[in-house]
């Protein structure tokens, strides 16, 4: 029982440090934009490499939506509406929670692993004996980095699985839906509310991954297991809120 | 017992070089609450001098430096930097003090990302509005005095072990601070490059009126250049004095630390039983 009570204090105290932390991020956001260069270089670390994937991932879902779709809807006669199909799926669900996991994936687990690996080498340190705060100059700009690249690779991932790749090439090229269909019932059943709330779940996992995957990295044991559990526990942890909080934010968004 | 026969921290002959910089009383520092790294030193870092810190490995020499550097909080006593108690400062404060101090760590802790001249350039960029032309000068002399002038736009990992110390005290002295902390300067250095940072500490010392203090397992070499010489081991000061006065100390942990002598009280073990006990010796021997 003591054990028991032991790892829920132990648990509620590191949710409470990461708050602490996270408030911590939030002040510092000004002094981001004292150094624009700093941040867009984190953009470009956590945005611009990461298209690869994004865009390959969107382009293979796309794919097998449009081929699982045409399937079941030639069941019911109704093959053209495979383009709402597709995209109401992309961007409800599929776009922000695949790039949310993609994204914990290969830039999470980059920049937990980078700034930990500052920590043991004593990098965050000699900063602080600099009278530099590394929290603003290192953890922030990778902060505002992942929040600000996580919408936007949603927004390709998006584009790619349903115009590009997925409805189009699948359904209208190679299975012969009628285009004008195809586009038609997109346009008339795919809201502004939608996209709206698919970029809102983005901005929350993209705060959530970042959040997570900068903490674990500042806190990392100064050595190579820290830094390794560090990567681990960012890509699970990341993971599960993405799948948990999309869970939340559909009962609420979707009613 | 500390060897008293030299001069008390509290009384410095050094009071003609000047006052302390840094005055330690009473410090206590542990990891844990049972095992106590200092347990209640005294010790004073007198102005304009180079100090030694030496002693066993593990006796916490580098964390004596980031206790007076303010990264660590000690568990009680005082760390005063030119009349400031460090550990009573806020953060700017604390910040603002640590502009007045450089510190060269042990692996040397260069931004990976950034070139050698950016990790010269970064606490001028950072602390001062001086003119590109004049931060890209100051960077060249200071890389000048270390000897990598010429290695300006190598990266972080296209340098060896002892480059990389040598980059990283150009970095430490850019904001040209009053006191400047050496852990570990001389290891993995050739011989060409450890006479050299003898020289350039010794110098930079005297000439830009700095105050130094070398953490250092170099016996022969730290000897040479420090004015004042501390013997740490087992928590306490166990010798302090002028480098004549220390290397002729009775003090029984200093005498096997400088002589690098086998038997004495400092243990070369980690404490453990007894080999044969270990090993089940005795109880082999019972079954036999």
């Amino acid at each position: 029982m003591n054990h028991l009570f032991g790892t829920l204090a132990g648990i509620l105290a590191g949710l409470g440090r990461a708050t602490l932390f996270l408030f911590q991020l939030v002040t510092a956001l000004p002094y981001v934009l004292l150094r624009p260069g700093i941040f867009l270089r984190q953009l470009y670390m956590v945005g611009v490499l990461s298209l690869v994937i994004i865009v390959v991932s969107g382009s293979f879902v796309g794919m097998v939506l449009g081929l699982q779709g045409y399937r079941t809807l030639s069941e019911f006669g109704a093959t053209s509406s495979l383009g709402v199909f597709v995209a109401l799926t992309v961007i409800r669900e599929l776009g922000p929670v695949v790039t949310g996991l993609l994204f914990a994936g290969r830039a999470g687990s980059a920049l937990a692993a980078e700034i930990g690996l500052m920590r043991a080498t004593d990098q965050l340190s000699g900063m602080e004996m600099m009278a530099v705060d590394p929290l603003r100059y290192v953890a922030a700009p990778r902060f505002l980095a992942g929040f600000i690249a996580m919408p936007l690779l949603t927004a390709i991932f998006s584009v790619m699985a349903i115009g590009v790749a997925g409805g189009y090439l699948i359904g209208v090229t190679l299975l012969g839906v009628d285009p004008g269909a195809f586009w038609s019932q997109i346009h008339a059943d795919v809201h502004p509310d939608d996209i709206l709330q698919s970029m809102i779940k983005a901005l929350v996992f993209g705060v959530t991954i970042s959040w997570i995957a900068v903490y674990q990295g500042y806190h990392a044991a100064p050595n190579s297991e820290g830094v390794s559990r560090a990567t681990t526990t960012t890509v699970v942890a990341s993971s599960l809120a993405v799948l948990g909080l999309d869970f939340v934010l559909t009962a609420f968004m979707f009613r | 017992m500390p060897d008293r026969s030299t001069s008390a921290p509290d009384s410095p002959t050094g009071s003609a070089v000047g006052a302390p910089l840094v005055r330690i009383r009473g410090l206590r520092f542990g990891y844990t609450r049972r095992r106590l790294v200092y347990d209640g030193i005294d010790l004073d870092i007198v102005r304009g001098q180079v100090t030694a810190i030496m002693g066993p490995s593990g006796t916490g020499k580098t964390t004596l430096l980031r206790l007076i550097g303010g990264q660590w909080r000690p568990n009680a006593g005082t760390i005063v930097f030119d009349g400031v108690d460090i550990h009573r400062q806020s953060r700017r404060g604390l910040y603002a003090l640590r502009k007045r101090m450089g510190m060269l760590f042990q692996n040397g802790a260069l931004l990976s990302d950034l070139s050698v001249f950016e990790n010269v350039a970064f606490p001028l960029r950072e602390h001062t509005r001086l003119p590109e032309s004049m931060i890209r000068d100051l960077v060249l002399l200071k890389l000048d005095a270390v000897g990598l002038r010429g290695a300006r736009d190598l990266s972080v990992s296209a340098l060896s072990g002892g480059m990389g110390r040598r980059v990283a005290l150009a970095r430490a002295i850019a904001l040209d601070p009053e006191m400047v902390m050496y852990d570990e300067p001389f290891t993995g250095q050739d011989p060409i490059s450890m006479a050299v940072l003898m020289r350039l500490i010794r110098t930079l010392n005297d000439a830009l009126g700095l105050t130094s203090i070398i953490v250092s397992h170099d016996v022969a070499e730290v000897m040479s250049i420090a004015d004042r010489v501390y013997i740490v081991s087992g928590g306490k000061v166990v010798s302090h004095g002028t480098p004549a006065e220390v290397r002729s100390s009775t003090e029984a942990h200093a005498r096997q630390f400088l002589r690098g002598e086998h038997d004495g009280p400092l243990p070369f073990h980690y404490p453990a039983p007894p080999l044969d006990e270990d090993l089940g010796l005795s109880r082999r021997a019972a079954a036999a």
